[in-house]
């Protein structure tokens, strides 16, 4: 059966030119339907402007920014424009810190929802024929029901197996004829560890070919691995539950960025210390408006999320602008000796290392001679019997990380398995002991 | 001329140790000899033990970092200054021992060492007539003292 390359072809390639009038004409219907809540009218109020004030797309730089505390401080329902009656939804991020976030959604706020994701999906090649296997966590994790909705949408037979009971899942990959999965990556790699220990042979025994991988950072380096391993093609995806969680940004497949659809969202870069944007291509901190939503629009809101805007168009036809793979949260940065450090950064570089497993644990630390780094890595067969070869490898990869960062870690080299990451959520990478004063 | 040594990648950390040795011991592998150093981080634990190869793949299946290698070991009589006497000679060849363990087996003495020139090495054992032990031998030794 032969298909249209894309899920919304009208809107996925429309002319720039009217992409950005709808985008207009939606953030001024936002913006009217933000001032339904006492929230954003205390906003407008203190910077003095009125819904009338934007006329242009540049002018939501008037408008003012909205943070996971504005979020925290207007729990539970604060941030709703619409009557509780018309929300069918709610999601809710962890609170380790104070209240947690909620995200309201209407029934239409789920359509849409489901739409983007399946635009994701079907970007990447998915087609009503394929079986579709969800290995992440289901419940408030909105990877969830968000790939469970859109996969439905894009017709593929579902199998909601969600994340943990690695062999169950393999065997489902196997029994169902699974051939595409969504899962998170460290979670992708402990499926291909299990294979492995199993005596599965994914290209042998299994359907699959097709991969999302997203909701943690993962360098280029690790998705090759990855492809390698599961004989897949692997597509980054990015979602933010404030957003609406997957279906925000996708890669192509070209493989070269991800689309940011720029019919529910617009997008800004900025610096996160001085607030102002920055040039495409350069790093900084994404800032999405939503303009496609109607239970819990947001205006200006700081993702912490790092990218960079990529300029140029994409061979594969789509209009929307593409960011580069994440690079890390502006909260995971970390601060040492002044240096601003990316995990992401240390990553790129273990990776190159053939010896090494793609686990690894960075910790921070405080001592007599002030504070200092730790980078734990694993052997993952031993290739000597020589300590002096250990030694060459231990100060290879110190000087290799020291390029890349600046500041040199201490590293230390730890047996296959002490770092893994555990059957469900994320890997631990960084821990922070350092004195505080 | 050489047998082969289990080389142990082991974290210095209460428990991996016994982690290994367990592995061992559920397999039926008897260790012949093995030596560790007391390191800060990490060390290699060296052993010759009965069925090597299968000893390695076992380990290796356990997703155990190890390593299969060659090393030399020579018979030695139970005597005093046997050893600095065959060692002297790979010292006067400028062959210099990168690691060297000993362990008595049926009453004879057996050095097993590496050397940073391999070659040199078997050179001299020859010359010297020096007597060795081979794979075979050693699994030979190994069940009688069972």
């Amino acid at each position: 059966m032969s298909y249209s390359p894309y899920f919304n072809p009208e809107l996925e390639t429309m002319p720039r030119k009217e992409l950005e009038a709808l985008q207009l004409e939606r953030l001024k219907s936002t913006v009217k339907r933000c001032l339904n809540t006492k929230f954003y009218q205390d906003k407008f109020a203190e910077l003095g402007i009125t819904a009338d004030d934007i006329q242009t797309l540049d002018d939501v730089k008037k408008l003012p920014f909205t943070t996971k505390d504005d979020l925290r401080a207007n729990y539970p329902f604060g941030l709703s424009t619409v009557p509780m009656n018309e929300c069918v939804r709610l999601h809710s991020s962890s609170g380790t810190t104070g209240n947690p976030t909620v995200v309201l959604h209407t029934q239409k706020d789920l359509d849409e929802w489901a739409n983007a994701v399946a635009r994701c999906l079907w970007m990447v090649g998915s087609r009503p024929e394929d079986v579709f296997q969800n290995s992440a966590g289901y419940g408030m994790f909105t990877a969830g029901l968000g790939f469970q909705y859109g996969a439905e949408k894009v017709g593929m037979l579902t199998v909601p197996a969600a994340a943990g009971n690695t062999k169950r899942q393999i065997k489902f990959i196997k029994d169902f004829g699974t051939t595409v999965v969504h899962a998170i990556p460290s979670y992708a790699s402990r499926i291909y560890e299990v294979m492995k220990e199993e005596g599965v042979d994914p290209a042998r025994d299994t359907k699959l070919r097709v991969l999302c991988i997203g909701a943690e950072p993962h360098s280029e380096e690790q998705r090759k691995r990855i492809e390698h391993d599961l004989h897949v093609k692997a597509y980054n995806s990015y979602g933010i539950s404030e957003m609406m969680g997957p279906g925000v940004a996708f890669e192509c497949q070209e493989q070269n960025g991800l689309h940011i659809w720029e019919d529910y969202f617009i997008v800004e870069i900025i610096d996160p210390q001085t607030l102002e944007p920055v040039p495409d291509g350069q790093i900084g901190e994404l800032v999405l408006t939503t303009i496609n939503r109607e239970g819990m629009p947001l205006l200006r809101y700081r993702t912490r999320d790092l990218t960079a805007i990529m300029s140029g168009e994409c061979a594969c036809g789509r209009t929307h602008r593409r960011i580069q793979r994440l690079q890390g949260r502006s909260d995971d940065m970390i601060i040492l000796k002044g240096v601003n450090i990316f995990p992401i950064q240390i990553e790129k570089i273990l990776l190159k290392f053939k010896e090494l497993s793609s686990d690894y644990l960075i910790t921070l630390d405080t001592d007599n001679g002030g504070d200092f780094m730790t980078v734990d890595v694993e052997i993952s067969q031993l290739f000597t019997d020589d300590y002096s070869r250990l030694t060459q490898l231990t100060k290879e990869i110190t000087r290799q990380l020291k390029d890349e960062i600046l500041v040199t870690p201490k590293v230390r080299l730890v047996p296959k398995g002490s770092l893994k990451a555990s059957d469900e959520g994320k890997a631990v990478r960084v821990k922070d002991l350092r004195k505080k004063f | 001329m050489t047998i082969n040594q289990l080389s142990i990648f082991i974290e210095n950390k209460s428990g991996t140790l016994v982690k290994v040795l367990k592995i061992l011991k559920d397999a039926g592998i008897q260790l012949i000899a093995s030596a560790i150093a007391d390191t800060v981080e990490y060390g290699i634990y060296r052993v010759v033990c009965s069925e090597p190869t299968r000893a390695y793949l076992i380990l290796k299946d356990a997703g155990i970092p190890v390593a299969l290698s060659d090393v030399f070991a020579l018979v030695l009589e139970n005597t005093p200054g046997s050893a600095a006497d065959a060692i002297e000679l790979f010292t006067n060849e400028g062959i210099s021992i990168t690691y060297m363990y000993t362990f008595l087996l049926k009453g004879k003495g057996i050095i097993v060492f590496r050397t940073d020139n391999a070659d040199k090495a078997r050179e001299t054992i020859i010359l010297n007539n020096l007597k060795f032990i081979a794979e075979k031998d050693l699994n030979a030794l190994a069940e009688q003292s069972i």
